[in-house]
């Protein structure tokens, strides 16, 4: 059974959510990692960063958490190919971290939006969107109060020359620069994004479901 | 020995809270503020032999985790020695 990590910081909240859908709903065999430890991850097909306020989002959401013990394990994890994907604080964690480019200001509204968004794929050849066709319409839950991505121009033609744009907002919530909702890296193994595929896999919207199996179908055609 | 860092925006990244306040100020009347961003102030207080090896460590503290720079500037003053 492919074995998916999911690491709790002081103030992550969306752990046990993450935990039960993809043990429960998923068919993951899930293990809890505490932020402070440092495990050997390659038995792990996948790492959760899951959405919270990690460390009460002191200074900047998610710069804290990025300096755990833990995270220079999931950064080599990662550059061996290691699946990573950060949900909303766990987005702003990996951009923090430098896994991902760009970085997440404060909403232009200055509000903290909690509602269903919906959300254009731009790619279906990324390991995450394999089932999903490209410009397919996704309803998924947000909430949080610093989701405006952000980046430089450069940065930004960096991320459609590498096609790195997963998903983006019908209607924009937060003030993300050209819509951005998720990204991957370059070799599309790191995933981040602001919406919550793990609170949307039974009631009201099932569409988170179409991103964790992807993943699943794509982790099992590896294996 | 304390450094003060400054910690603002990059000019090239919009504010919504400077902004929200400017458009305040202007309504309360202050029409001669053009613009207001709103930054972070903190204080460390340290001890270095030298303010020239404090001010190397401050540097790389706000490059590391103080300031991000993809969309934060920083500035420092070491205030007492």
């Amino acid at each position: 059974m492919l074995k998916v990590g999911v690491i709790t910081f002081p103030g992550s909240n969306c752990d046990d959510d993450a935990i039960d859908t993809l043990k429960n709903i998923g068919g993951f065999e899930v293990e809890n990692l505490w932020h402070k430890d440092t495990p050997d991850l390659s038995s792990f097909s996948l790492i959760v960063l899951p959405g919270g306020f990690s460390y009460g989002d002191y200074l900047r959401c998610g710069a804290m958490a990025a300096c755990s013990p833990i995270m220079e394990k999931v950064k080599t994890f990662a550059s061996h190919g290691g699946f990573v994907i950060g949900i909303c604080n766990g987005f702003q964690i990996l951009c923090e971290a430098g896994l991902l480019p760009g970085a997440l200001a404060k909403n232009l509204s200055l509000n903290f939006i909690c509602r269903d968004v919906t959300l254009k794929i731009t790619h279906d050849n990324t390991p995450w969107t394999c089932e999903i066709k490209s410009l397919e319409e996704l309803t998924l839950p947000i909430a949080h109060g610093e989701g405006r991505f952000v980046i430089d121009e450069e940065g930004y033609q960096d991320l459609v020359k590498h096609q790195q744009i997963v998903m983006t907002y019908k209607n924009n919530p937060n003030g993300s620069l050209y819509d951005i909702a998720g990204i991957c890296n370059k070799t599309k193994n790191v995933l981040g994004l602001m919406p919550h595929p793990e609170r949307a896999t039974e009631l009201r919207t099932r569409d988170g479901l179409k991103i964790w199996s992807s993943l699943k179908t794509h982790l099992e055609k590896k294996v | 020995m304390k450094a003060r860092v400054h910690i603002f925006y990059k000019d090239s990244v919009f504010d919504p809270q400077g902004n929200t306040v400017g458009e305040s100020l202007s309504k309360m009347g202050f029409s001669k503020v053009k613009k207001v961003r709103i930054g972070r102030v903190i204080d460390l207080e340290m001890e270095y032999p030298s303010k020239e090896e404090a001010k190397r460590d401050v540097v790389k503290m706000c490059e590391k985790l103080l300031a991000n720079p993809v969309i934060e500037s920083f500035k420092y003053e070491i205030l007492e020695c």
